[in-house]
């Protein structure tokens, strides 16, 4: 009989995965790892927001990647700085200014390293019904979506002679992305966010013909990673953030390796 | 304005951190015929076009389409990055829903048959082009907007884009709005050339427009009198069996009077 802490923590984990999967995608075909990292790292913050202001600490979490991406979007047209170092600047101070926060708030006990790395088997079934509903949400964002957002990330400009509305495509991806960190801080923590979003991915790549098969391959490998991270974290003992990603990047190397061997064998020149 | 007009821009002036790009540019296509918008690097080709397609404002003057105009584009350098596994066929239904029959058509009629199922990223310059071609043929267009077609494209793979890209002309009727660099194909395979330097130079039959001297000032007297000669040795075209065809009648492309080719 499964421990029905284990039960929450597999549904919670896989809902974030298989969404994870799809949007990772996006996040690898726009060259956004690093977007995402900004937004995640500033989750803390949010988080310390929301419970400072008694509101709910996902729904300042939201606020706050929300923020930070738009600022993002408003530096960048400054063109005085690289958008990585602008970034990197946004990323790392979000960062201390929201461990800072969570020192500084009198008598409230937050579990930073949960924040930090993640603590899914510690999921309530109130977390669950937030995973859910967003997870919904962005499921259903990700399918009505997923046509304009591929157009527009193959070539933008030919998506909007076509008819695609490109500037609201881009905002809504952002949007959801602000959404996934949200839940996915839960599972594998602010730090870990992006592996989730990038690895899984990278690894379909080696495997896929064509972005849908991609994009469902990402998210299967993404709840197997979840599914045998908390298997390896409750046999071995390591924490479960941490355990997933390990699993999610095993998965990787496996895949390069075979596309790697497979390519070698076909013996064509590398393109 | 005459009726079949496909689109017209008047007056269009766009600045940009102080530059004028576009000064007062005046541009039209009609149904069959073949527009090509010449000009040095960065005497604003393609800001035109894409202000003609509506992908950029402009200061001042105006855009029009005719009502319901279905556009097909292929823009300048579109590469397809191998970070996205795409099949040719996949790419041609970004652009809608079409069954199989109508992807290998389309195809065909690109010459590029059996390549349903290549991915994107291992194709040619050449092939590239015309997948993006087909693309916009997809959308049965009444004019094809093509900036510039012909680059990472080797010569012969040009000339042989250039016979494509008329004889789809010939069979649709749909206008074409190209930008190019490539003078001497152009000037061989053009109805109309607008010669641009953020204002029009000069713009008309291909024969009238090199011996412009606005066109001559800007692209060297030795290039425009090559140019010349080549007309004079183009002004017909030859079937696959190397036979001397004539051109339909508005293509009215006649020897350079003597002295005229540079002047």
């Amino acid at each position: 009989m499964m421990e029905d802490f284990i039960l929450r923590a597999l549904i919670g984990g896989t809902s974030v995965a298989v969404i994870a999967g799809p949007l990772g995608c996006f996040v690898v075909w726009r060259r956004m790892a690093y977007f995402g990292a900004t937004m995640s790292h500033s989750a803390l913050l949010g988080a310390a927001l929301g419970i400072a202001v008694g509101a709910d600490p996902t729904a300042g979490t939201i606020a706050v990647c929300i923020a930070i991406a738009l600022v993002v979007v408003f530096m960048e047209s400054g063109r005085l700085l690289a958008s990585d170092t602008v970034m990197g600047i946004l990323a790392h101070s979000a960062l201390a200014y929201g461990v800072a926060a969570i020192a500084l708030m009198p008598g409230v006990r937050v579990d930073l390293m949960g924040y930090l790395f993640g603590d899914v088997l510690a999921i309530g079934w109130g977390d669950i019904r937030v995973i859910a509903a967003i997870g919904f949400a962005l499921g259903v964002g990700i399918v009505t979506l997923w046509r304009p957002l591929l157009s527009v990330t193959v070539d933008e400009e030919l998506a909007r002679v076509e008819g695609v509305r490109a500037a609201a495509a881009r905002v809504a991806l952002m949007l959801m992305l602000a959404l996934l960190v949200a839940v996915g801080m839960k599972v594998v923590g602010i730090l870990l966010i992006v592996s989730l979003l990038v690895i899984p991915p990278a690894a379909a790549r080696m495997i896929s013909a064509t972005p849908e098969g991609m994009a469902l391959k990402s998210a299967l490998l993404a709840a197997a990673s979840v599914a045998l991270g908390m298997s390896l974290s409750l046999t071995a003992d390591v924490p479960a953030g941490p355990a997933i990603v390990i699993v999610a990047s095993l998965f990787f190397a496996l895949l390069f390796l075979l596309r790697r061997g497979f390519d070698g064998l076909s013996a064509r020149p590398p393109t | 304005m005459r009726n079949d007009a496909l689109l017209r821009g008047t007056g269009l002036c766009l600045a940009y951190n102080g530059r004028q790009i576009l000064d007062h540019v005046d541009i039209g296509v009609d149904r069959g015929e073949v527009v090509t918008v010449v000009g040095l690097n960065g005497c604003g080709k393609s800001t035109l076009v894409r202000a003609l397609l509506g992908l950029t404002r402009v200061d001042s003057g105006a855009v029009w389409h005719r009502p319901g105009l279905r556009i097909g584009y292929t823009p300048q350098r579109m590469k397809m990055d191998p970070v996205m596994p795409m099949t040719v066929a996949r790419f041609l239904r970004l652009g809608g829903r079409y069954d199989d029959g109508r992807l290998a058509a389309a195809l065909d009629e690109v010459e590029l048959n059996g390549t349903l199922h290549a991915q994107m990223s291992k194709l040619s310059g050449g092939e590239f082009n015309r997948v993006a071609l087909a693309r916009a043929l997809l959308r049965d267009p009444d004019i094809l907007v093509l900036d510039e077609p012909l680059s990472s494209v080797d010569y012969v793979g040009q000339v042989r884009l250039y016979e494509l890209i008329e004889s789809i002309r010939r069979r649709r009727g749909c206008g074409v709005l190209m930008v190019s660099h490539d003078l001497h194909l152009v000037i061989s395979a053009t109805n109309t050339v607008v010669c641009l330097n953020h204002h029009v130079c000069c713009s008309g039959r291909p024969r009238e427009v090199i011996g412009n001297p606005e066109f001559v000032a800007l692209f060297g007297r030795r290039l425009a009198e090559s140019l010349a000669l080549y007309v004079h040795q183009h002004d017909h075209s030859h079937d696959a069996s190397g036979r001397v065809v004539s051109e339909p009648g508005d293509r009215d492309v006649r020897p350079p009077a003597p002295g005229n080719g540079g002047a």
